[in-house]
């Protein structure tokens, strides 16, 4: 290997083969030539913008927790749900497994991870790492497969059209607060964290 | 001997946590490279994920386990005044398909039954093929590998059908939603094949390479 620094290499995680980093321009993806996976991703966010979009998730976040998600009507009596009253129902009905995957996929998961990422981005936006940076990083690799709020948003549109086949539907403030953030995740599924090492030195830890 | 250098035969590692390439000279691979520590998050260096053949295959076969009571049992009860229905996740799907929704039938059918079985015929042909370094279609295997880690979590999507409309159809005597054990078993299941593919190492697809081609 001589003269290369470990620095200035990638290895592709699907099949360890290894590179030489290149500067990528607007827009760029870096593909393996062996196994053809995404090795990086050039993207036009910024720090600041990645930021603003955080905050503006959360408060969407908040909306869509509050506001009921949808509201059936049966001769005259109303019924509607938030996201927790789901969650309380299953816990009562028996189907504890189920609260407990939704409480931790739909509200704990995306809430802690809006929130290290609202924090590690303030410090970065200053050029500085944030205090507890590292177990931060490491802790929102690790949550990234387990958030599934769009998959609720679909889940939503299903349980709309099988209960508007016995029942008058209304859908509520709480599934547009819940369709905006599907988009705000869709426009942060192309970031790679793992950039954010690169972005602040190393030796404000 | 392939044209692209790996990182094995060049003595580094990737931390698979935060990519930090670290040059790491071991003679024994295998063993020696569990001790290591990576120096800028903290995670322990592997050259493979440990045990993954071992891991997924338990994972997988405990999440196929699941998957049968999961389809058997039903998972919702919708009662009225005059009847009691119960639904499994096929004839979930046949109601939406009955009742005028082909396009979300089609949805539901995909996420509920043809990627929990994509999955497990996917990762049980990656797991045999990677177990025997057999050469076969390495680059399309990469690509199976990860089109089943993309899809994974979306079969949720009937488990929070089910807890939503129990949340929603709550009229007393009229009417009433209540979920059935089936849907603990799909939830548990889809939880376990997403830790099965987590827990495969989809390098092992290339592995023993120079050897039989």
């Amino acid at each position: 290997m001589g003269t290369t620094p470990p620095e200035a290499l990638l290895i592709c995680e699907h099949c360890d083969t290894v590179y030489r980093r290149q500067p990528l321009a607007h827009g760029d993806v870096a593909r393996c030539a062996c196994c053809y996976a995404v090795l990086e991703r050039h993207h036009g966010l910024s720090v600041n913008v990645m930021l603003a979009l955080v905050l503006t998730a959360m408060i969407v976040f908040v909306q869509a927790n509050m506001w009921p998600i949808v509201t059936l009507g049966l001769n005259g009596q109303l019924s509607g749900a938030t996201l927790w009253g789901t969650i309380i129902v299953m816990w009562q009905q028996q189907a504890q497994v189920v609260a407990v995957l939704a409480a931790g996929t739909l509200f704990f998961f995306p809430l802690l991870k809006m929130s290290l990422l609202g924090w590690l981005l303030w410090f970065g936006r200053l050029g500085r790492r944030a205090p507890g940076f590292v177990p931060m990083m490491v802790t929102l690799h690790y949550l990234q497969p387990w958030t599934m709020s769009e998959v609720f948003v679909l889940g939503a549109l299903v349980a709309i059209v099988k209960a508007h086949l016995y029942f008058d539907v209304m859908a509520d403030p709480g599934i547009y607060a819940y369709a905006v953030l599907t988009l705000l995740i869709t426009v942060f599924a192309g970031v790679d964290l793992r950039q954010l090492w690169e972005l602040t030195p190393e030796d404000r830890a | 001997m392939s044209a692209f250098p790996r990182a094995a035969e060049l003595g580094l590692i990737g931390c698979h946590v935060c990519g930090l390439v670290i040059s790491a000279d071991m003679p024994d691979p295998d063993d020696a490279a569990d001790e290591l520590a990576c120096p800028r998050c903290g995670s322990a260096l592997h050259r493979r994920k440990p045990y993954s053949y071992m891991r997924t295959w338990a994972l997988l076969i405990a999440a196929f386990l699941l998957y049968i009571p999961a389809n058997v049992l039903p998972i919702m009860r919708t009662a009225s005044l005059n009847d009691i229905d119960d639904n499994t996740i096929i004839s979930g799907v046949v109601e939406l398909w009955v009742k005028g929704s082909p396009d979300l039938a089609i949805i539901v059918f995909t996420a509920s039954i043809v990627v929990p079985m994509l999955k497990f015929l996917s990762l049980g042909t990656l797991l045999l093929s990677s177990q025997r370094g057999s050469g076969w279609a390495r680059p399309q295997r990469a690509k199976l590998y990860r089109l089943v880690e993309f899809i994974g979590y979306w079969s949720m999507l009937d488990v929070f059908v089910v807890a939503l409309l129990t949340a929603l159809v709550r009229f007393g005597l009229l009417s009433l939603v209540e979920p059935l054990p089936g849907v603990i078993f799909f939830g548990l299941t889809v939880v376990l094949t997403m830790l099965a593919s987590m827990s495969f190492d989809p390098r092992l697809i290339w592995d023993g390479r120079d050897s039989d081609d």
